[in-house]
């Protein structure tokens, strides 16, 4: 369970509040832009203080906690691999942050790699691969890690919706179906009705708690309907 | 803890430059204060910095401009070219104009063809030429770099506006970028000695490193030298702060071979790529027209010295790049200084103090050529700095978030990261120091003995025995060396780098 | 790439400290001498007076260079007491009087007899090479013989710096020796016919023969190099009618020496042929005592009479002349 506890996170003028909790599963976090949806993952992942509450993980206070100390992995709009590495060194990285990987890694490198469809291509470099191909490998370093949380921020948006489906695909059927606790903002409402099984409104400096995804939609309240325009 | 490195740096540079000053001014015994003398010399010392730092600049914009929106045969071959003047030895340099524009030179002669009464290059009109051969193609680097730090899209955007790229784009950008220019070059001439002097055409043109050097050597009137340095200081203190109101430092960095589409050609780019061509290639050639003869004029020694600038010319550059990374890692108002102290630092004061502070433990001429190589480290870690800081921050907003996910850090952040996303600028970093390095005479004739010698020391030592035509050759080799240890550097950085 | 180079460099650095360091070991007893550069290059006179001294005197004699004549004097005043050096060699009669007052040297000891063109009594420094200063011109520009008729004329010269180069102090002291206190007047005169004020010789010399002047000030022995060694006679050296200005260079022994015997063999080995005939043709000066001048010499220009003012003279005089040069100059 990944718990805010009377959060408040600013950022210059911005102020954001957060006081909910959220279950394993795909959880879709939509609103506005510049609503906070990136304020609130950044705060996950321990690249933003909140100003007062605690964040909890599984009851833990996560406070203190250097980003790479904490159960949160992250995907980006891009820059999500590095280019000077190979593709099977950017998903090890996941294991190894030395980039020493024994036989054992390696053979599990490979794998999320099958997994994902990228069979035998890790040791191309990111730049000869295909946009959704990138995104894959993305993926495939997310699948190996063995951290709780899984921050998606906008990491498929320069997709197109076939690729984006399919990557959405690959992190229910994967990700989500072991347990872990996935975040996804999104713009699409239509990805958070096909995938998400709750919803987090983030609009007017307030993140609403998770609602289900389809009693939310059958019902918006003013925040959802004035942001889906209907 | 883990801003020890950079601290450590910081240090070096302090004891190198701050620190001798100290030192000369401890060792002093008499002073007599600043001379009349002395007064003209800071003020004209001044006065011929703030004419070569504007002249510089002003005729880079058109150059850099031009150099950023056309896209040539031998186009990188000309912005290589461009660093040449910068690390030749002065004296070489200063015949190569002479030879252009000299009495004898080509101007005069053309001028008599047409019955032109002949111009004369010596006087503050002749110092304000030099410096702006040397530092011309500086600030051509530096302006470019704003240039190409312009996203290509915006570009795009005011060509289907039909938008004035110059006022809309080009201007915010020299405005960010033009002060940090003029204070580098402004430095770089504010100690500038032989040129000064040789082209000065009389005592009025007198600087403030002359001065420093009488009182080093003919009057030993160490107080006077350490005072005098105290006043480059002050002016390299006053005019970077200045510069820093004005705007942050801006580095360049070495994506220089890239050209932006632009739709807003004008003609007038040709006739400013070709002059700037000419300024520097006439000079050049004639440097290289009159050396290669002496090739065969020159000692066997001098494949010695070469060898062993060659030497001191790769322990600077290791020096100088771990300097620079450390500094440019920690990044901050120490960067900043550190990025311009050394080049306020007199060459003279530097070799004098260090002399006082070694000699206690050593005979100085043993630790010549470490010293040389220190010293050379120190005197290129502004431009590495340049090269190094803008990258180092740019590769921290692009993968800083990500690398801290996945707990990278120390020594793993550097090997995995950092270095070989740096590949360009250190490869960039590392040609430019170890050119300059090799030209670099600095204090290495204050220690040097006859069982070393660098090549400058050799090529001066040549032209101080009438060996005028194996000093041209030394200078010919020189040319070379450089230019090649730039080449093979900024290639090997480039070599399947991954963009 | 970068990581391999950044090995070769560290591999490279840490060989030079280690070649740096490891100073030649040797049983036989070193006799340091300071001297300034040129004199210690393989075309200087160094390796052979070297090669000579060491065959009668069973020591190391070691040349160290430290910049030019100036440099030498400066070195010795950073070095104080605690010199190395045994022997400096290369000061000249400009410098001597501030040496002198270091109270660094002992009396030489040596009874030579000098063929300077001007008597020597200095107990403390003894010349080794001399030469008459001079502007060096080409043949073929009409020559003048004074500092007037120089003025009046529509020559173009090129001079050395009397703050930072020792023939610069000299031509300042010529030019007094000759006019007393009108010499300022004649330096405003003088102005239009400079083209420059180079910081040393080197530059000056390189101007002019880039054609840039149609004279430089440098020795009556300059041109010899020329003929000599290039087989070129187009450069000749014009006398002056009222004399021209000695540069005597000279040497001497620190009383704090080590090797007070191998310096005492030294100094009068300065004085005899073997050193002497090795001057004429690396040094490009006259030789101090009687030795065989070599073919060429013969051609060049010698001044009606040597001027020199006492070393003593011309320490009072530096830094009064100085300014008058230059408030001269500056108008």
């Amino acid at each position: 369970m990944l718990t805010f506890d009377g959060v408040v996170l600013t950022q210059g003028t911005f102020r954001l509040q957060a006081d909910l909790t959220v279950a394993p599963g795909i959880t879709a976090v939509i609103g506005p832009s510049g609503g906070g949806k990136s304020t609130l993952l950044a705060a996950i992942a321990g690249f933003l203080t909140p100003v007062t509450g605690r964040i909890l993980w599984q009851g833990d206070d996560m406070a203190g906690r250097d980003p790479g100390a904490r159960p949160v992995v992250m995907l980006f709009q891009d820059h999500n691999l590095f280019p000077h590495l190979t593709v099977a060194q950017n998903v090890g990285l996941a294991l190894a942050p030395r980039l020493r990987l024994s036989a054992g890694q390696g053979a599990q490198v490979a794998t999320a790699l099958r997994d994902v469809g990228l069979a035998g291509m890790g040791d191309r470099k990111p730049g000869a691969l295909s946009g959704g191909q990138q995104g894959r490998a993305a993926l495939a370093r997310v699948l190996l890690s063995d951290r709780g949380i899984v921050l998606l921020d906008e990491a498929f948006a320069a997709l197109g919706p076939a690729l984006r489906s399919e990557m959405l695909v690959l992190v229910r059927d994967r990700l989500a179906a072991s347990g872990r606790t996935v975040l996804v903002v999104t713009h699409d409402p239509a990805d958070a009705v096909q995938f998400a099984d709750h919803v987090v409104l983030v609009a007017d400096g307030v993140a609403h708690p998770p609602q289900p995804t389809a009693a939310l939609f059958a019902d918006p309240p003013p925040a959802l309907r004035a942001y889906l325009g209907a | 803890m883990r801003q020890l490195p950079a601290w450590g740096a910081a240090a070096l540079v302090a004891a190198l430059t701050l620190g001798t000053l100290l030192a000369v001014a401890l060792r002093a015994e008499v002073g007599r204060g600043l001379s009349p003398g002395d007064w003209a010399a800071i003020r004209f010392t001044v006065l011929q910095a703030v004419a070569s730092a504007v002249l510089s600049v002003a005729l880079a914009v058109p150059v850099a401009r031009a150099l950023a929106r056309r896209s040539f045969r031998g186009r990188g071959l000309l912005v290589m070219a461009l660093g040449a003047p910068f690390i030749l030895p002065v004296i070489v340099a200063v015949l190569g104009l002479l030879a252009v524009f000299g009495r004898g030179g080509l101007v005069n002669a053309g001028l008599a063809q047409i019955g032109v009464a002949p111009v004369s290059i010596y006087g503050a009109g002749g110092v304000v030429l030099a410096h702006v051969f040397f530092n011309l193609p500086l600030a051509v680097r530096l302006l470019l770099q704003g240039w190409l730090a312009i996203p290509a899209e915006r570009f795009r955007l005011a060509a289907q506006l039909n938008a004035p790229v110059w006022r809309l784009l080009e201007v915010p950008m020299l405005a960010r970028t033009v002060p940090g220019a003029l204070l580098v070059v402004f430095l770089i001439c504010l100690t500038s000695f032989a040129v000064a002097l040789t082209l000065g055409g009389g005592p009025r043109a007198t600087t403030v490193e002359l001065a420093i050097w009488q009182a080093v050597r003919f009057d030993f009137d160490l107080g006077r030298a350490a005072l005098l340095a105290c006043v480059q200081f002050a002016l390299c203190a006053v005019a970077a702060l200045v510069a820093w109101r004005v705007t942050p430092v801006d580095g360049f960095g070495s994506g220089l071979d890239r050209v932006v589409a632009r739709w807003d050609q004008r003609p007038a780019d040709w006739l400013w790529l070709a002059g700037v061509a000419l300024f520097l290639s006439l000079p050049l050639g004639m440097v290289l027209w009159r050396g290669v003869p002496g090739l065969l004029a020159m000692p066997g020694d001098i494949w010695v010295a070469a060898g062993w600038s060659l030497g001191v010319a790769t322990g600077s550059t290791v020096l100088c790049l771990t300097l620079a990374l450390t500094l440019a890692l920690r990044g901050g108002w120490m960067a900043s200084v550190l990025g311009v102290l050394p080049l306020a630092a007199s060459a003279l004061v530097m070799g004098t103090g260090l002399f006082v502070m070694l000699r206690p433990f050593a005979n100085p001429t043993a630790l010549a050529l470490p010293v040389a190589l220190v010293v050379n480290a120190v005197t290129a870690l502004p431009f590495a700095l340049r090269v190094l800081t803008p990258a180092v921050a740019d590769i921290r907003a692009s993968y800083g978030q990500m690398a801290a996910l996945l707990g990278l850090r120390g020594a793993a952040l550097l090997r995995v990261v950092i270095l070989p996303r740096l590949r360009r600028p250190l490869g960039f970093a590392a040609g430019l120091t170890a050119a300059l390095s090799i030209g670099d005479l600095g204090v290495i004739a204050l220690f040097a003995s006859d069982t070393v010698e660098t090549l400058p020391l050799a090529m001066s030592r040549l032209m101080g025995a009438y060996r005028m035509d194996a000093a041209a050759g030394a200078g010919v080799l020189l040319l070379a060396l450089a230019m090649g240890a730039f080449w093979i550097c900024d290639r090997g950085g480039r070599m399947d780098a991954d963009v | 790439m970068t990581m391999t180079l950044a090995n070769v460099g560290a591999t490279a650095s840490i060989a030079l400290i280690c070649a740096t360091a490891a100073v030649a070991q040797t049983d036989l007893p070193t006799l340091n001498v300071l001297t300034y550069d040129s004199f210690t290059t393989d075309y200087g006179p160094g390796p052979a007076i070297e090669a000579a001294f060491e065959a009668e005197c069973a020591c190391d004699l070691v040349f160290t260079g430290a910049g030019d004549g100036a440099a030498l004097l400066s070195r010795l005043q950073l070095e104080d007491a605690r010199t190395d050096a045994d022997i400096v060699l290369g000061l000249d009669t400009n410098l001597t009087a501030a040496a002198r007052a270091l109270g660094l040297f002992a009396p030489h000891g040596v009874v030579a007899d000098l063929t300077l063109p001007v008597a020597w009594d200095d107990d403390t420094f003894l010349p080794f090479d001399w030469g008459y200063l001079a502007f060096v011109a080409l043949r073929d520009t009409a020559p003048v013989s004074s500092f007037r008729a120089l003025a009046d004329s529509d020559l173009q010269v090129v001079i050395q710096d009397p703050r930072s180069s020792t023939p610069g102090l000299g031509l300042l002291m010529w030019v007094h020796a000759v006019h007393g206190d009108d010499a300022p007047g004649v330096w405003a005169d003088l102005a239009d016919n400079i083209v420059t004020v180079t910081p040393g010789w080197t530059e000056a010399y390189n101007l002019f023969l880039a054609g840039e002047a149609d004279a430089v000030l440098s020795y009556t022995t300059s041109p010899a190099y020329h003929l000599i060694a290039e087989g070129d006679d187009t450069k000749t050296a014009w006398a002056f009618d009222e004399g021209n200005y000695l540069q005597v260079e000279v040497a001497g022994k620190l009383a704090a020496t080590d090797q007070p015997e191998l310096a005492d063999q030294f100094m009068a080995f300065m004085a005899g042929p073997a050193f002497q005939q090795v001057i004429p043709e690396t040094n490009w000066m006259y030789p101090a005592t009687d030795v065989p001048l070599p073919d060429g010499f013969d051609t060049l220009t010698v001044p009606a009479q040597g001027l020199l003012l006492s070393s003593e003279d011309a320490g009072a005089l530096r830094d009064p002349l100085v300014e008058a040069w230059r408030t001269a100059l500056s108008q």
